[in-house]
């Protein structure tokens, strides 16, 4: 047995082994002070403050990656700093900086350009940062609470709205119950294994385990915080008010970079925790239910939307449900090619609700899919961005969805589950029909006399976002090189 | 060395045109048109050095060029073109130029965005007749689907939103299950080079579920009953430029596709379901054919007429695996595929020139129904001329290239099964009856509608589209020679991999 002594000594290791935490940590509580100090008319110094500290943390980790003389776990196993704990961070904070570029020009009409928005982004995203590196169950707990509390703060930003406050609520008092599922699943494991060390459980898993009902039961509930954290059938209820609800300044960053925490969650608990051949074939089995549920639920239940936010919604309960046919492959190959997936996801899911922001103004949100009528006429370049986004989200050939759906469908073959593929592939034409109405109101469809011009918003913003978009066809052509990273960081972990 | 980037131009020149057009076009679509027709024409320059370069005796892939694309997977920008090939990509760069030309004033909104949608597909479907790799091959075939479903959706007809839906959706289904097809095979093989997925062995049951993602994915681009029905939605509401891309190349890549990938990877399955196939081609060709005789729609008849004639080609193409494998008759088997591939470049000029036909009609009185028109003969004697002579050709009449590969493929069928033959003959009879009567209704007799009587004959620029296309026809009615030695050498190749048992 493993002992449960702890030694609570902090070295120097530790700490730079954590340093873009313990930076970020640092800088957010800087933040915090300096803000109170800036009047409103100054509030873009909190906004490119907080842009360059994501940017410094990235850094610091970018940096941090093949570094030999950094630990490879610090804080007796609590964190561990390994590549794919990289490549995750790496685009949690690159999409919280886009998130915080395109939010800027929604937030500031609406009297919700506040330091506490980029506060309480910050310290989720320090939640993230340690979720995706935790090497022990408390440790995976303590991130996933600090993003979860800080994104139900989020969601209520806007105090005013009761459609906001509504989405709080749900998205508070389900994710309270979902928390005490995972706890109450983590003391199973516990009493099954006597460790919360991930590691040590995987070594105790794949030998003799004295009662393993215990351990499968406890895997059970595990999976359900991990469903629900992602947004996976039939744990979604939260997911479409949420998206609507919030501000599209919060929804921006709620629907992107979580998505990746909760691959690192997943790969954490599911692969470092409960990898061995016999736990994989139980909780493979949970979630080809849970993601044929989401497939078929995302893709139908968004074919009935109207308001665009809440198909996105949807959208991604069915694009969760691909995700997790790469995690039910399992292996190097699974975890990788989800890998994969949520990362470029995120990149996707951040361009889609920036278009959401670039076509609002004060006092409108363009939010209802007619919003985007005739938009071809009236600025084909926007509508073009929109249809890459589309495109790239149902999966067609040259953008980045493809390659994204190719590994997981490669991944969930390799695993023998053909059936599976058989039903990601067909709600993939399912969902190609309702990413093909948003184009068709693009291009094919009249303007509406009513329909808002362009709003013309600060130019590093547009050029962002176009890039942001062009990334996906750039990915799409090229993205082989993210995917082997991918891979081999998986491979490598 | 222009040689070994040759393909790669061919691919990438369109679609540059087409970021070009849409750059330079937006305020002066003039200037949108001009561009557009440069870079077509450049294109089309480019085929003469692939079919002057090109060795024909040989019937290894020519110009081929190889560069890792997506490592993790093993994926290779694999292009490379063997006769078939070659005569496809000629196909696609002619009628490109024509169908530009044909749209110069037919089109007159966002028209820079209409010119570069028809560069972009140019490229695309260029690419997936160059494509040596399977998942370069599905990404072209998959891309392609997103320009002509804007082409339809802007440009088309009242219901061209449906159309276009249906068009993309159905091409979506068939194709996610050859993709789940095209994994397992890698999965299995380690590669996705179209070369070494023939050498592959596979059993019989894993060829028959690979055989039926094929023929699911390509039965519906050709289209084969009865998952034709997308095909005359999209025909009617598509724009004379979309319907004529459809028709002339978009199609042709179904029967591509079962060349490229169903009779080389999966010899025995194609083999035993060859019956099936050769089925479906006959009610294609008898049945549809009979379809096409109801219709009041032009284009709608032309439609229901293109998946009659292309059953010619599923006909050749599975007819082919009887006579080499069942008869061992190997001159039989490539006389077979050798008039299935005449009959897809012949349709291809045929169906492309009727569909610009009822364009010039639909330009001048806005209507496709037979019933609007009567007489135009009348008024429009030169358009009457081109008009007939397509017709006759459609009909199959000698010394049109229309006769040439309905007429190998019957002769080939008849040394399989002379039923086969007697059936697939029919159609020289129903479709001349669909077409001759379109044609009498539509041009002879009085002039009895009062806008009829107004037309005008076609001007310079819809004469060159017209013949252009007829000096096609004719050509290669008169001397098929040139195109049947272009080929020659790759169908002997294919014909060899389908006398290969795998299983």
């Amino acid at each position: 047995m493993v002992s449960n002594a702890v030694d609570i000594a902090i070295s120097m290791a530790d700490i730079r082994a954590m340093l873009p935490e313990m930076f970020l940590l640092a800088s957010v509580f800087t933040i915090l002070i300096a803000d109170l100090f800036i009047p409103q008319q100054q509030r873009s110094v909190t906004h490119w403050l907080s842009i360059v500290v994501l940017v410094i943390a990235g850094v610091l980790v970018w940096r941090s990656i093949g570094d030999v003389s950094l630990a490879r776990t610090a804080f007796n196993g609590m964190y561990i700093r390994d590549e794919v704990a990289a490549v995750c961070k790496l685009f949690i904070l690159g999409s919280t900086a886009l998130a915080y570029v395109y939010a800027r020009p929604h937030l500031k009409p609406r009297g919700l350009y506040q330091g506490e928005f980029y506060t309480l982004s910050l310290f989720a995203v320090i939640g993230m940062m340690l979720l995706v590196s935790a090497g022990n169950m408390l440790s995976a707990y303590l991130g996933l609470e600090m993003l979860a509390l800080c994104s139900y703060a989020l969601v209520a930003l806007n105090r005013d709205s009761p459609l906001s406050s509504e989405a709080a609520m749900k998205y508070f008092v389900l994710g309270a119950l979902a928390s005490g599922l995972l706890l109450y699943g983590m003391s199973m494991v516990y009493g099954a294994t006597g460790s919360l060390d991930l590691g040590s459980i995987r070594a105790i898993a794949s030998s003799n385990v004295p009662r393993p009902e215990l351990l499968v039961f406890g895997v059970v509930f595990i999976v359900v915080g991990i469903a629900f954290k992602f947004g996976a059938a039939p744990f979604h209820a939260w997911v479409p008010d949420v998206y609507q609800g919030s501000p599209t300044g919060v929804a921006l960053f709620v629907a992107s970079a979580p998505k990746v925490a909760a691959f690192g969650m997943a790969y954490r608990l599911l692969d470092n925790g409960f990898g061995t051949p016999a736990l994989w074939s139980q909780w493979s089995a949970m979630l080809s239910v849970l993601a044929v549920l989401s497939l078929v639920i995302g893709n139908i239940v968004a074919i009935a939307q109207t308001n665009l936010k809440r198909m996105l919604a949807y959208s991604t309960i069915s694009h969760v449900g691909f995700l997790l046919l790469g995690i039910i492959g399992g292996g190097a190959d699974g975890f990788g090619a989800a890998l994969f997936y949520a990362t470029t996801y995120s990149l996707t899911a951040v361009a889609a609700f920036g278009l959401i922001v670039l076509l609002s103004r004060a006092g409108f949100e363009a939010e209802e899919i007619d919003d985007f009528r005739g938009l071809n006429q009236r600025n084909p370049f926007y509508a073009f961005l929109m249809l890459v986004v589309m495109a790239s989200f149902a999966g067609v050939p040259l953008f980045v969805g493809f390659l994204a759906k190719l590994q997981v469908l490669k991944a969930v073959i390799r695993a023998d589950a053909l059936w599976l593929a058989i039903a990601g592939g067909l709600c993939a034409v399912i969902g190609a029909y309702y990413y093909l109405r948003v184009i068709k109101v693009m291009y094919f469809d009249e303007p509406i006399a009513q329909a808002p011009v362009i709003a013309h918003t600060d130019n590093t913003f547009r050029i962002v976002l176009t890039a942001n978009v062009l990334a996906l066809i750039a990915l799409g052509v090229f993205g082989g090189s993210l995917m082997t990273w991918c891979l081999s960081a998986v491979a490598a972990s | 060395m222009m040689s070994a980037h040759l393909l790669s131009w061919l691919i990438a020149l369109p679609v540059l045109g087409g970021v070009a057009t849409l750059v330079s076009g937006g305020a002066d679509a003039n200037r949108a048109r001009w561009v557009a027709l440069v870079f077509a024409l450049a294109t089309l320059a480019l085929c003469v050095p692939l079919l002057s370069g090109f060795d024909a005796m040989s019937s290894s892939m020519q110009f081929v060029q190889r560069l890792p694309w997506i490592e993790a997977l093993n994926v290779n920008y694999h292009v490379g073109v063997d006769g078939v090939a070659v005569a496809l990509i000629a196909l696609t760069a002619f009628t490109t130029v024509l169908v530009l030309i044909g749209a110069w004033d037919a089109i007159d909104k966002q028209v820079h965005q209409y010119f570069a949608s028809f560069l972009v597909l140019e490229g695309l479907m260029i690419g997936v007749f160059c494509a040596l790799d399977a998942l370069l091959f599905y990404v072209f075939f998959e891309a392609m689907l997103i320009p002509m479903f804007i082409i339809i959706g802007i440009w088309g007809g009242p219901r061209r939103v449906y159309a276009t839906i249906k068009f993309f959706l159905y091409t979506f289904f068939g194709s996610i299950f050859m993709l789940i097809g095209l994994i397992y095979l890698y999965l299995k093989s380690g590669s996705f080079d179209l070369a070494t997925l023939a050498q592959f062995p596979l059993t019989r049951t894993e060829q028959m579920w690979l055989f039926f993602s094929f023929l699911l994915a390509f039965a519906v681009k050709v289209p084969m009953f009865p998952v034709h029905t997308w095909l005359p939605d999209a025909h009617v509401e598509a724009p004379t430029g979309g319907s004529v891309i459809l028709a002339a190349i978009m199609l042709k890549i179904g029967g591509f596709g079962f060349l490229r990938f169903a009779l080389p990877i999966t010899p025995d399955a194609s083999h035993e379901f060859a019956w099936l196939v050769i089925a479906l081609s006959l009610i294609a060709v008898v049945y549809i054919g009979f379809v096409a005789l109801v219709q009041q729609d032009m284009k709608k008849l032309i439609a229901y007429s293109s998946i009659s004639h292309m059953g010619f080609v599923t006909l050749g193409a599975f007819v082919t695996l009887t006579l080499a494998r069942d008869a061992g008759n190997i001159d039989g088997a490539r006389l077979a595929l050798q008039g299935a591939m005449v009959q897809m470049i012949s349709h291809g000029f045929i169906s492309a020139a009727l569909f610009s036909c009822v364009g010039v009609l639909y330009d001048r009185v806005h209507s496709r129904m037979i019933g609007d028109y009567g007489g135009v003969a009348n008024t429009m004697p030169w358009f009457a001329f081109f008009m007939v002579f397509f017709a006759m050709a459609n009909s199959g009449l000698p010394g049109t290239s229309g006769f040439v590969g309905e007429f190998m493929v019957i002769v080939a069928s008849f040394q399989a099964k002379p039923w086969i033959a007697a059936t697939a003959a029919i159609t020289l009879i129903v479709g001349a009856a669909y077409t001759l009567w379109m044609v009498k209704r539509v041009m002879f007799g009085e002039a009895t509608h009062v806008h009829v009587k107004a037309l005008t004959d076609i001007n310079g620029r819809e004469a060159l589209v017209l013949g252009g296309f007829a000096a096609a026809t004719l050509l290669f009615g008169i001397w098929p020679a040139p195109l049947t030695h272009l080929m020659d050498a790759s169908i002997a190749t294919v014909v060899e991999q389908l006398l290969r048992v795998k299983a």
